[in-house]
């Protein structure tokens, strides 16, 4: 019992980040891979709210979330839209992400040092539950409670508000969402800001749960959040929830069965056994495209 | 530009390089055998002051460390300054936690007959720099490095840091009389040089101990949740766990072991012995086991008037890169005392006689292979601090 709840638990952190992820990578259909740098940034900059201005931990998750949509912005407008008109702007735009990413750590680093970072010992309350002979905290609790929470509401925003309906528009088809009279920049922007702004806060709460924090945070998660949405289906988000979850569970029971060193590789490996049984992923849909 | 043009200015700078080279003062501090005194040990004189070299990370990700070794080298100095007979003049220079860096220091140490050299004070420029003293003949006593293969670069480089194959099996030694531990859980972090050869020390420490070893589990030094491993390693009910990590990943494993309710010890290799661990890990930390070449609880006479002077003269306590380096400069004192002679080739002899020379550390000895043996101390968590096990 107490394996399958750390193992959902360690999925669900898995699941926060790459919701996030996913809904620019499936919804814009543009790959950011600043992303780790967003969530890297969020559990820094998080850290330091709360030890240098002893400001409590939750009124630093509102400032983080701030922090990460303007990021998100930044992230839209500098590495993705100059490259809007390009033939291969999928392409370019993974790798400007790349390099914008590397500036943000460096930045970090600069600011920060390369040190581990970690919040004080009493910024969340620790409280432990009990829960058929496992035990686990409010905290993992809570960031599970936000997975599922995020992956409904954003859901809901994808398939029914005005919102969504141009994210889905503009992922289409640019020129026509031009056309129609939708802001195609606004729309972008606004869909960066929210995934990153997920991110950052991603971020705190994966510090939290762990008590370190460094540059090469987000980096360690990023891989499995890349696998996670190729397995859950591209731009499904409770296919990212439900694969984080699969993956968090793969790798508890990797550790206990077949050995530690095994771990990561037990756990890709079932990522493409669920592949191969369905190639477009838990959720996705055949999509047909017009080249 | 032009490749001719190119040719022209890589030329003009290694000419430039040359005669910097032969301007620079090539002859030998010395001068005319000044460095050999009259008597032995506490006798001993010298007419000339004995020329001392360091190369300490003064800037640069090491800086904390090479500042303590400053200040305790300088403390350690006038105080044999102050005894008479033999006088050290010292120079340190700041290797900014660079290879290169150092390796230019040490070209210059060589070539300006500096008697002996202390540091750097990384093991990783260390490595690089050390094989420039010893084609110079010049000693080089490593004060802080405790990576292996520090010595084996040649028979002019000791150091009186302790390796963890070193501290090692005393700390297992301890912990098991103290627990009477007889089946253990090991971890390790199985992509990192330091750790792997920290869990091959605990393994064959573990062994010789007869103590049995449930099982092994490995992790990536990047790794921060370790609840499943731990889950893992509870399983076995073990008298206690003992991991080889660096202190990155020591204070998350720690945390999360005390969450699980793992309350056995945890016993530590080197990467424990960390102020970061106690103040990262809070509570947590508390029953966490590791050894250490000094600790300011030590009670040894020498000890207790360094913390003394060190706090005076500094406004602060000293930490283990101070004891080591203020060792450093008695051991060198006792390797020259030893000749009654300041000259290179004298102290290096006099450095492979070093046996239980009294200091701040404790009674040191330098082994066949010029590494330090002395008595470690085993700490244990204590009310938010480093305390001896007793």
């Amino acid at each position: 019992m107490q394996l399958f709840v750390d193992g959902i638990f360690l999925g669900s952190i898995y699941a926060l980040f790459a919701i996030g992820f996913t809904l620019v990578f499936g919804i814009l259909d543009r790959l950011n891979l600043a992303h780790a740098a967003v969530f890297s940034a969020g559990a820094l900059v998080g850290i330091d709210i709360v030890t240098r201005f002893g400001l409590s931990i939750w009124i630093a998750i509102p400032l983080v979330f701030v922090l990460g949509a303007i990021l998100g912005v930044l992230i839209e407008r500098i590495a993705f839209r100059p490259l809007a008109g390009r033939h291969d702007s999928h392409f370019a735009g993974l790798i400007s992400s790349i390099a914008l990413g590397t500036i943000i750590l460096a930045i970090l680093q600069a600011l920060y040092g390369p040190d581990t970072h970690r919040f004080p010992a009493d910024a969340f309350p620790s409280v432990r539950i009990d829960f058929f002979g496992a035990t686990f905290s409010l905290l993992q609790l809570i960031i599970l409670v936000i997975s599922i929470t995020l992956m409904v509401v954003l859901t809901w925003l994808v398939a029914k508000s005005k919102l969504g309906r141009g994210m889905r528009t503009i992922a289409e088809n640019p020129h026509a969402a031009a056309v129609l009279g939708l802001n195609v920049g606004r729309i972008s922007s606004l869909t960066f800001a929210i995934s990153s702004a997920l991110g950052a806060v991603a971020g705190v709460l994966f510090t939290l749960n762990v008590n370190a924090a460094s540059l090469g945070t987000g980096h360690a998660v990023e891989l499995k959040a890349l696998a996670i949405i190729i397995v859950g289906g591209l731009g499904s988000l409770p296919g990212a929830l439900i694969g984080g979850l699969i993956l968090g569970l793969a790798e508890v029971f990797a550790v206990n069965t077949v050995g530690s060193s095994w771990r990561d590789m037990v756990a890709f490996a079932l990522l493409f056994l669920v592949l191969i049984i369905r190639p477009q992923g838990i959720f996705g849909a055949r999509k047909v495209r017009e080249v | 530009m032009s490749a001719k043009r190119l040719t022209a200015i890589a030329g003009g700078s290694i000419l430039l390089l040359a005669l910097a080279a032969c301007s620079s003062d090539g002859g030998d501090g010395g001068g005319g055998g000044e460095l050999v005194g009259s008597g032995t040990g506490a006798e001993c004189t010298i007419e000339a002051a004995v020329p001392i070299g360091a190369a300490f990370s003064l800037t640069g990700a090491a800086a904390q460390y090479g500042e303590s070794q400053k200040n305790a080298l300088e403390l350690a100095a006038d105080e044999l300054n102050a005894t008479g007979g033999v006088t050290y003049e010292l120079a340190i220079e700041d290797d900014e936690t660079d290879p290169k860096q150092a390796i230019q220091l040490f070209d210059g140490f060589v070539a300006d007959g500096t008697s002996i050299v202390l540091g750097p004070t990384l093991s990783n420029t260390a490595k690089q720099a050390d094989p420039v003293a010893q084609d110079g003949g010049l000693p080089v006593l490593g004060i802080s490095n405790t990576a292996g293969g520090i010595t084996e670069i040649g028979d002019y480089i000791f150091r009186d840091s302790l390796t963890e194959e070193a501290v090692i099996p005393q700390t297992v030694a301890a912990a098991t009389e103290k627990y009477g531990l007889k089946n253990v859980v090991v971890m390790y972090s199985n992509d990192d040089a330091f750790t792997e050869s920290g869990y091959q020390a605990f393994a064959d420490a573990l062994e010789s101990e007869g103590v049995e070893v449930a099982e092994t589990i490995t992790f990536s030094k990047a790794d921060t949740d370790f609840r499943a491993l731990l889950d893992k390693a509870k399983g076995h009910n073990p008298d206690a766990i003992v991991v080889s990590a660096l202190v990155e990943a020591a204070v998350p494993l720690v945390t999360q072991a005390r969450e699980l309710g793992i309350e056995q010890p945890i016993i530590g290799g080197n990467g424990f012995n960390a102020p970061a661990l106690i103040e990262g890990a809070g509570d947590a930390a508390e029953g966490v086991v590791v050894g250490a070449a000094w600790n300011s609880a030590s009670d040894n006479e020498q000890n207790l008037a360094f913390i003394d002077a060190y706090t005076e003269k500094f406004g602060k306590a000293p930490d283990q890169f101070a004891a080591q380096a203020y060792a450093g400069l008695q051991i060198i004192d006792a390797a020259v005392r030893a000749n009654c002679s300041g000259e290179r080739d004298d102290i290096k002899d006099g450095l492979t006689g070093i046996s239980d020379v009294p200091t701040v550390l404790g009674d040191v000895s330098l082994d066949e292979n010029r590494d330090a043996v002395h008595e470690a101390l085993v700490q244990i968590v204590e009310g938010g601090k480093f305390a001896i096990l007793s």
